[in-house]
């Protein structure tokens, strides 16, 4: 996994709440078996005004000027700032893939949805979640100021802006540890196969209709 | 005396392996169902890391997101997809795991052929890379979805690291009127919590409507509690449980069958249990239900009108109702039943049983599909709840009122195959998200029961079928 210790980038502002994985990747490009190469299609239906596939040239198509990650600076914003209930919807890690590919290293939004949120931590993806009224001043600071910054510092737990903290946020303990690390957690865990299969001889015994 | 526990805490400390400092639990997983989307690349990594399933014997994998549901003799035409399911079908050969691949009369939607199978079981911790997984939590198990370096991680160690969450009962009291089902109650509480609701929680559903809910309506709350924002949402085990799960084909039998029933039979929330949350909706004020919008929590009764933005003072849930009508081509203060669609898809993991199939049949049946509807499509959710629906005789009711008749999968339930909507198309659908473009891009979703998907397809608007 990839490591996330302190970054500093472009904020992009994705002012609407809900915002759903089936519109951060649209299943079509789910067909796919490779887990790279989604981020020219992240958003898909609301960047280009024609509609796009898996085996379509992203490179004739036609970009929706209207949509933020279309506009300079923010194409090229490496933090996303979005409102409550990201990434809402399905199991898709190919969210996860398509917001990383896109050059994305974490999300700040008031409130994720759980699978999302999970499937973030595994792939090297911040997401922080913060009040709704601190998320309100971010976007009032970012659309004050276009090509705003933050710098996000995992160790620490904050967010800060011009060398000014702005807030600090929360993160369980392992997870912090295993993103700053870069951990792969597979490995982690085969360290206490014998207890698992201490659990597992146990169970067989006190519940053999699950073997 | 030992402390009064939730159905869910029981779940949980049953399956606990470890705990470490920070409260992170390594949660021992008895079932892990697989499907083609979400699998290949967790494939590729145990592959790529030389490590094979650790209990081959936990998991049943099935192709059903993109498997066509007309004739499938041909295969599948569509080559990215082929490709998919293929990949499946070679993992499942090499890794030596049980697979209802296309041809089998066992293949349907992963969340269908579980329970039916009896591969899940009360008391089960049940995972799938697939959020609708909560479905399973109808038997009394801890079912939750996982993404796809969780599957590798469940593949690798039958393991996962997890957060453990909040408890909150939501209980459904008194009785339900008739024509009122278990899509309108998961719509109405889907309405009341909210999307995001139930973030952070795993959700039991209780009270006496749910009780008289059948295993099927069970699976239909269950399913959607992901659209409350929860990853788990269960019911507790009673005789309904019981007699379901007797005789299939995973289920135990004889003593060990005894055995497991009498632990079964513990699997409700104590006396006394705590909840962090409690919620209470009254069965007899729910009634049919419409979502308007491009999200679950946008839903109002059949007899009410499209809501109106400017009477909400919260800016950004107005701005997003703003969006929802312009993707919707809907207006403010439009009747529900003015509404006319042109599209109707009756199947999904939430509403393609044996039960939704006879409910929307039952309206269906000596009538006829109206002319301003495009398409009206069955699809069951596996090969043998058509193989009962069609000894029942309901594929000749759907068929003589002018519906499509089809083979079990996803469908146009998220349309990855070809079934689906043109831009601007409205459907009236019994499945689980309205997403924008969930259906084919700026296709335009309403989500229904199955016994209003059918009346919306004979009067071609939706109608109270009270
Ligand atoms: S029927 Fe729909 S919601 Fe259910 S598993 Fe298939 S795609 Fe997902």
């Amino acid at each position: 996994m990839q490591k996330f210790t302190q970054h500093t980038g472009i904020v992009a502002p994705l002012d609407r709440p809900n915002v759903d994985t089936d519109a951060i990747i649209p299943k079509q490009f789910l067909k796919s078996i490779k887990r790279s190469g989604f981020g020219p299609n992240a958003f898909d239906d609301w960047r280009y005004l024609d509609e796009g596939g898996p085996d379509i040239d992203n490179a004739g198509r036609k970009l929706n000027p209207d949509f933020i990650l279309n506009q300079s600076p923010y194409d090229q914003a490496t933090i996303l700032l979005a409102r409550e209930n990201f990434g809402c919807g399905s199991s898709r890690e190919h969210a996860v893939w398509a917001l990383d590919d896109f050059g994305f290293r974490a999300v700040i939004a008031p409130s994720f949805a759980d699978i999302f949120y999970n499937n973030s931590f595994k792939n090297g993806l911040l997401p922080i979640a913060l009040g709704a009224d601190v998320v309100d001043d971010m976007f009032d600071r970012v659309m004050g100021k276009q090509g705003l910054e933050l710098t996000i510092d995992l160790a620490t737990q904050t967010v800060s802006c011009d060398g000014e903290e702005i807030s600090g946020f929360e993160i369980d303990a392992f997870r912090k540890h295993c993103m700053l690390n870069g951990l792969d957690d597979i490995a982690l865990t085969l360290q206490y196969a014998d207890e698992i299969k201490t659990y597992e001889d146990n169970r067989k015994k006190t519940a053999p209709w699950l073997f | 005396m030992s402390k009064a526990k939730t159905l869910y805490d029981k779940l949980w400390d049953d399956h606990v392996v470890r705990t470490e400092k920070d409260g992170t639990a390594l949660l021992y997983i008895d079932r892990h169902l697989v499907h083609e989307v979400t699998s290949p690349q967790a494939f590729e990594g145990l592959r790529i890391a030389g490590r094979k399933p650790w209990r081959a014997s936990s998991i049943v994998a099935v192709p059903d997101h993109n498997v066509p549901t007309t004739d499938r003799s041909a295969g599948i035409t569509d080559p990215v997809a082929k490709l998919q399911v293929e990949t499946l079908d070679n993992n499942c050969k090499e890794f030596g795991l049980t697979e209802f691949d296309m041809s089998d009369v066992r293949q349907g939607i992963v969340h269908v052929i579980g329970p039916e199978q009896g591969a899940t079981l009360p008391g089960m911790t049940v995972v799938c890379g697939d959020s609708h997984t909560s479905t399973h939590g109808a038997f009394g198990a801890l079912a939750f979805g996982i993404g796809t370096s969780e599957v590798e991680h469940v593949l690798a160690t039958q393991c996962l690291m997890q957060n453990k969450s909040m408890n909150m009962l939501v209980s459904v009291d008194g009785e339900v009127h008739s024509g009122v089902t278990a899509k309108d109650i998961v719509l109405a509480i889907i309405g009341q919590l909210g999307t995001a609701g139930g973030t952070g929680y795993a959700i039991e559903f209780g009270g006496d409507a749910i009780r008289a809910l059948s295993i099927e309506g069970r699976m239909t709350v269950c399913n959607m509690a992901i659209e409350a924002g929860a990853r788990a949402g269960m019911v507790a085990v009673d005789q309904t449980t019981i007699d379901y799960v007797k005789g299939r084909p995973y289920s135990p039998t004889g003593d060990v069958f005894e055995k497991a029933e009498a632990h079964w039979s513990t699997l409700h929330s104590d006396d006394g249990a705590q909840f962090d949350k409690v919620i209470h909706l009254n069965a007899a004020d729910i009634k049919p239900q419409v979502t308007w919008g491009t999200s679950p929590e946008m839903v109002v009764d059949i007899d009410s009108v499209v809501p109106n933005p400017d009477d909400i003072s919260d800016k950004v849930k107005a701005d997003g109702m703003r969006k929802a009508l312009a993707y919707m081509g809907l207006e403010a203060g439009t009747p529900i039943n003015e509404i006319t669609v042109d599209k109707v898809f009756i199947g999904s993991c939430t509403n393609s049983r044996i039960e939704d199939l006879r409910d929307a049949a039952q309206v269906a049946q000596g009538n006829k599909v109206s002319d301003n509807i495009k398409l009206a499509m069955v699809v069951p959710g596996s090969g043998l709840v058509k193989k009962q629906a069609e000894e029942e005789g309901l594929d000749k009711i759907f068929i003589d009122a002018g519906f499509e008749w089809r083979e079990p999968g996803c469908s146009m339930c998220l349309a990855m195959n070809a079934d689906r909507l043109e831009a601007g198309e409205r459907c009236a659908s019994t499945s689980n998200r309205n997403f924008e473009g969930r259906q084919g891009q700026g296709g335009r979703t309403h989500l229904v029961s199955p016994a209003m998907a059918a009346a919306a397809a004979i009067n071609g608007r939706f109608t109270d079928i009270k």
